[in-house]
Order: structure tokens, then C-alpha cells, then sequence
């Protein structure tokens, strides 16, 4: 064969040899475990790996399990105040580094308000464990507080991006033209620049949500005794004899968050 | 120019008098790579006006349509609208709206909504921005429309949209940056009509943006041609047409002929200069100008026809036709070597033939000769 005239289709980056096999793999290796899982909350023995027949008894008994109750409450009260703060903070933190004219500190700016992206996770809760240590010392005050500041702090990122990103698509002339039709700079924000960014605050809400509602390493060093989430609970578990309940458990998480994303896909292609 | 600027002050309080900017100066950047967008412009904008800036890219008419609607500040010089002060009001505390290039209207309102939201915001009753915006609607015919979104209507559509939210409020001065540049040629015809309708009708102060100087000529009353941050020339279509005071001016608008000549004598803005061809015509001066010595004249391509040698003011070999259907160009290069262009409109009966190669007179139309002011 002419190896001259095949060189025009081996470049194509579609047909690289192997292409299908890698991308099938990949796939394999995301979805297998999840499959799983998902399976395995319906056995009907007490084993994870050994499948005994269908049931739905794991989903009752983590229903009727009480301190499953207390962690998913704790859990669900954590994240909804984590995403709702961060996500205010958030939209602000976007408004000041989308409607500014750019300086040079911008790039550090950025670099501090993503910091929790970048720096390890287990040294931010070693470092909320030791402060928040001191606080509790200095102040004797206890309570959920010092989780909901360590969630909102790592969840603002999260909720940053997707914001940031909408401010800096919108067309900046739509709010100069509100100003031109006599907005004062309070009424353009709420009049043009709020409606238009809600689609990324819901976007970036829903990521911190989520965030918050899985994270373990921060949340296992800065809880205190009692102030178990439903992802320390399970961790927790791992210790005794595991039953198919974690199974279940980890299910319905997985619902939830399915949920949550196309409950997002549904309202901004609503707005768009 | 620099009369305007003398008498500008006291033509501040004057009834009639809609705009004044006074020396002013835009600079962006700082240091080496700061740009002069606007260098010491002047200019008084009347009421009830159509008054139009026409320049290439670039040269800065949307930074004075910017510092106008207070979108931005001068570095120095004022701006006065009915003789305050307004260089440094925000531009919601301005009875000055724009119809933007991009027509920017709010995608999550409807029709309806985005004319009216200029009322609302300026505290007027439900039932009275309802009514506006019904008169508004059937000014610009889109009555239809008023629930759409702005998504979901055309081009031509957005166009009288973006005008009437612009209308609505009632300005004392509307500032278009050229509307019409993003619409197909039939279109742009069809508003270019639409546009003077609407300024006569509401007569409210238009200030309008192009670099296209056949729209320019066409709509404008008065016209202000801009270059390199400069003011150049301010007068009718018909004065910036038949007496352009600058080569940039002549140049930028329509075809010209440049003619050297030597002055012979002037006096009470005309002149009488000496051509090439050795025979003396009269010609018109710019504004304050006496000249002396050797000077550049324009005259427009229509305002000369071909004789017989000898005949008219200049003769030329003629080394081109092209016909156009309603006009026929005829391309000659004078005795000097300089190209000149004649151009006529074609008859029904021809009667005098030129062929290409042929020595002809070129006869001058009394008193089109124009002197730049270089
Ligand atoms: N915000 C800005 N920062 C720096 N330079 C600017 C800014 N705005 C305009 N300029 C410069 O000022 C000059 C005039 O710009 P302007 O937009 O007024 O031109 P224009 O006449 O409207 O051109 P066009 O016909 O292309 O719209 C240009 O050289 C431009 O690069
Ligand atoms: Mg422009």
C-alpha cells in the first residue's frame, strides 16, 4: 500500500488506532462500579458482594436507621447553608473581578478566591482543625457553625466558576443601555445584570451543593463529637461489618445529585 | 471652526441651541502607548437638527457620541447641553438616549417591555408608560410584535426596537451609532426614510454616526467630517460636497479632481487662479484664506464636459471611457500629466463622440472650483 495517500486520513484525530477500544474502557471504568453499586442495594442478603435475590430491605432499614436520619438531616441543613453563602459571596466576588477595569494583582485575585482548588485538602482541614481548636478554647462556643464556615469557604470556587463565567459572556453594552434609559447602577444591577446572571448563580449554587453535601476530609477533621454527615456515617461504617444499606444509602445520594444536575439543565436551557 | 468656538459661550443660553462641545480632548492610556481619540473638538449641534459625523474608522466618532451620552469623560474641554455643564454627569441623569450598533436590547424583556423600560425607570405611571409605548410601537409599526421576545424577531425588526426604547423617554438628544451598518442595502434604504420621518415627526435632535458618506449626504442637515481625532470641516451635504475646505474632506467625499495653480489675485473669498493650461479661472476660497503662490483645487467630476480643443478651460488626452449606464466616465491625464475625470450623463441621442486617444478641451462649470486649504 501507498503510504503517501493514507497520510491525509491518519491524521485525523477521529481515527487514531485504538481510539474506540480507550474511549470503551474509560467508559467501563466509570460506570462499572456505580452499576454496581446500584445493584447491590437491592440484595436481599447481608453481604455486598454476594447477590442473594431482590429486596428492598437495605432501603427500609437505612430509612428506619436512626442516626442515618440524624447525619442525612445534618448533612442536607450543612449543604444548604454552604451553597446558599457561598454562592452569595460568590456572585459578589464575580461582580468585582468581572466589572472592573483589569489591573495587575486581577491574576493573584483570582489565584486567592480558587486557593481551595489548589491547595491539598487534607492541609486546609488540618489548618481549620487547629484554628477552629483555638477558637473553641478562646470562645467555649459550640455547634454546626464551625462545619457551615469550612463548607461555604471550599464550596466558593465551586460556585465562582459557572458565575463568573456567565458575567464575563454577558454583552457589557446591555447594561451601558440601561444606564443610557436612566437606571441608576442599582436598578441596571437589578433590572439587567441579576436577571441575566441567574442561570450561572443557579448553576454555581447547585455545584456548591453538591460539593458540600460529599466532602469528607475537611468535614471528619472539623466535626465535632456527634456531628456526623451521611459521608462520615458511611466512612464510619467501613470499620464494622459492612451491609448492603451503605449501598443503598450511596444510591440515593447518587439520585439526588442526578436530580440536582438536570433540575439545572431544565432551568437554564428554560432561560437561554 | 475657531469662530464657533470664540462665540460659543454666549451662545450657551440661546434659545435653539441644543449642544455645545468646547475643546474637547479624549485621551485613552497613559504614557507611550496613550491614543488622542479626540483632539480639540468644537462643534455647536442645533435643536431639531439631523446632524450628522462622518469620518473613517477610528477617527473617533464614538468617543464623542460616547462623551455626549456620558459614557465617558473628557480628559479636558465641556460639554453643554442647553447651557449646563453636562461633561460630567452620569449618563442616567442625561436627557440623552442612543440607538446602539449592536441595537444591545434586553434579551429577557419582551418588546413591549424594552421600550418602556426607560419610563419605568424614570418613575412614570403604569398606565402612562402603557400609553407610550403604544404610541411608540405604532411609530415604529411594530404593533404585532409587542410580546415577542427580542430574540425572536429580525434584524430590521431589533432596528425600530432599539429605536423606540431610544424615543420612548422623549430625549432632547438622540445619538445613533451607526444603526444602520449591520442591515442588507434594501433595508437600509427602507430606514434610512424611516429615520427621517421619525426625527421629523418627533423633532427631537438626532446625532448620527456613519462612515458611509452617500448615507451621510443623503440624511443629514448639517455635516461634521472627522479625521485623526479632528474636526475638519462642519457645513451642508451641499457645502461639504461642492466646497470641500480640506484635501481630506474632498477626498473622503465622492470623486474629485486635484488641479495645481498659481494665484493671481484674491479677494472677498474668491480668486483668480492660473492653470496649467495657461487660461485663468475663478475659484472659491475656504472660510479666512489668502492664499498666495501655488495651490491645490478640486473640481467634482460632474462639473466638467468635454468640447473641442482649445475651447474650454483645460485640454487632456483622453485615455479611457467607461460607460455606466446612467453615466458615462471619461478618463483624460491633462497637459501637466495629472489625471483628471470627467463625468456625464448619458443622453438619449449622443451627438458628440470622443475616441480614446483624442486631444479634447475640458470645459469648467462656472464657479465649481474649489481651493484647499492644505
Ligand atoms: N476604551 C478605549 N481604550 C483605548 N483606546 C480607545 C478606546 N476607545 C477608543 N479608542 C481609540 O480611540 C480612537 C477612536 O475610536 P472610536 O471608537 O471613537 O472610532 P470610530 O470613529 O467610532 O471608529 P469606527 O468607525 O471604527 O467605529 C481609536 O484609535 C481607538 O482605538
Ligand atoms: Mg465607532
Amino acid at each position: 500500500m501507498n503510504i503517501l495517500s493514507m497520510k491525509p486520513k491518519t491524521f485525523s484525530l477521529r481515527y487514531q488506532p485504538g481510539f474506540t477500544i480507550i474511549a470503551l474502557a474509560c467508559f467501563f471504568m466509570l460506570y462499572a462500579p456505580i452499576v454496581t453499586l446500584v445493584i447491590y442495594s437491592f440484595n436481599a442478603g447481608k453481604y455486598i458482594s454476594i447477590w442473594e435475590g431482590f429486596s428492598l430491605q437495605w432501603y427500609v432499614s437505612a430509612w428506619n436507621n436512626e442516626i442515618v436520619q440524624d447525619a442525612t438531616i445534618r448533612s442536607l441543613v450543612l449543604a444548604l447553608q454552604a451553597s446558599l453563602y457561598s454562592t452569595v459571596l460568590a456572585t459578589m466576588a464575580a461582580l468585582g473581578t468581572t466589572r472592573i477595569r483589569p489591573f495587575r494583582g486581577l491574576t493573584a485575585i483570582y489565584a486567592m478566591i480558587n486557593q481551595p482548588l489548589m491547595v491539598p485538602e487534607i492541609v486546609t482541614a488540618v489548618a481549620l482543625l487547629i484554628l477552629f481548636a483555638m477558637i473553641k478554647v478562646a470562645t467555649g462556643v459550640q455547634g454546626l457553625f464551625y462545619l457551615v464556615a469550612a463548607h461555604t469557604a471550599f464550596c466558593i470556587p465551586f460556585a465562582y466558576l459557572p458565575i463568573r463565567a456567565r458575567l464575563e459572556g454577558m454583552d457589557l453594552t446591555l447594561e451601558t443601555a440601561a444606564a443610557d434609559l436612566y437606571a441608576t447602577p442599582w436598578m441596571t444591577f437589578r433590572r439587567v445584570t441579576l436577571p441575566l446572571m441567574w442561570p450561572g448563580i443557579i448553576a454555581g449554587a447547585m455545584l456548591a451543593f453538591v460539593i458540600s453535601l460529599d466532602d469528607i476530609v475537611i468535614t471528619e477533621f472539623v466535626k465535632s463529637a456527634g456531628q456526623e454527615t451521611l459521608p462520615t456515617y458511611m466512612l464510619g461504617q467501613l470499620r464494622r461489618i459492612i451491609t448492603p444499606e451503605i449501598n443503598a444509602i450511596s444510591t440515593v445520594l447518587l439520585a439526588i445529585s442526578l436530580l440536582v444536575v438536570s433540575f439545572f439543565f431544565v432551568v437554564s436551557h428554560k432561560r437561554d | 471652526m475657531q469662530d464657533n468656538v470664540n462665540d460659543a459661550p454666549a451662545n450657551a443660553h440661546a434659545p435653539g441651541v441644543d449642544i455645545i462641545a468646547q475643546n474637547v480632548v479624549k485621551i485613552f492610556g497613559e504614557g507611550a502607548g496613550q491614543v488622542r481619540a479626540l483632539d480639540d473638538v468644537s462643534v455647536t449641534i442645533h435643536e431639531n437638527e439631523f446632524f450628522t459625523l462622518l469620518g473613517p474608522s477610528g477617527c473617533g466618532k464614538t468617543t464623542l457620541l460616547r462623551l455626549i451620552a456620558g459614557f465617558d469623560h473628557p480628559t479636558s474641554g465641556t460639554i453643554r447641553l442647553e447651557g449646563q455643564d453636562i461633561s460630567h454627569l452620569p449618563p442616567y441623569k442625561r436627557p440623552v438616549n442612543t440607538v446602539f450598533q449592536n441595537y444591545a436590547l434586553f434579551p429577557h424583556m419582551t418588546v413591549a417591555q424594552n421600550i418602556g423600560f426607560g419610563l419605568e425607570m424614570l418613575g412614570r405611571s403604569n398606565s402612562d408608560v402603557a400609553d407610550v409605548v403604544d404610541k411608540m410601537l405604532a411609530l415604529v409599526r411594530m404593533g404585532e410584535l409587542r410580546d415577542r421576545r427580542t430574540d425572536q424577531i429580525s434584524g430590521g425588526q431589533q432596528q425600530r426596537v432599539a429605536l423606540a426604547r431610544a424615543l420612548a423617554p422623549r430625549p432632547k438628544v438622540l445619538l445613533l451609532d451607526e444603526p444602520l451598518s449591520a442591515l442588507d442595502y434594501k433595508l437600509r434604504k427602507d430606514m434610512q426614510i424611516e429615520l427621517k420621518r421619525l426625527q421629523h415627526e418627533t423633532g427631537i435632535t438626532f446625532i448620527f454616526v456613519t462612515h458611509d458618506q452617500e448615507e451621510a449626504l443623503t440624511m443629514s442637515d448639517r455635516i461634521a467630517v472627522m479625521s485623526r481625532g479632528q474636526i475638519l470641516q462642519i457645513g451642508s451635504p451641499r457645502q461639504i460636497y461642492d466646497h470641500p475646505a480640506e484635501r481630506f474632506v474632498a477626498d473622503f467625499i465622492g470623486d474629485t479632481n486635484f488641479l495645481i495653480a498659481d494665484v493671481t489675485s484674491s479677494a472677498g473669498g474668491k480668486a483668480r487662479l492660473l492653470l496649467s493650461s495657461g487660461r485663468e479661472v475663478n475659484a472659491d476660497l475656504p472660510e479666512g484664506m489668502t492664499p498666495s503662490g501655488r495651490v491645490t483645487a478640486v473640481v467634482r467630476p460632474e462639473h466638467a464636459t468635454l468640447v473641442t480643443p482649445g475651447e474650454g478651460e483645460l485640454d487632456g488626452m483622453l485615455e479611457n471611457v467607461v460607460y455606466l449606464g446612467t453615466d458615462t466616465h471619461y478618463h483624460l491625464k491633462l497637459s501637466d500629466n495629472a489625471p483628471f475625470v470627467v463625468r456625464s450623463q448619458n443622453q438619449r441621442n449622443e451627438d458628440e463622440v470622443f475616441a480614446v486617444g483624442e486631444t479634447v478641451g475640458i470645459a469648467l462649470e462656472s464657479d465649481s472650483l474649489q481651493v484647499l486649504r492644505d
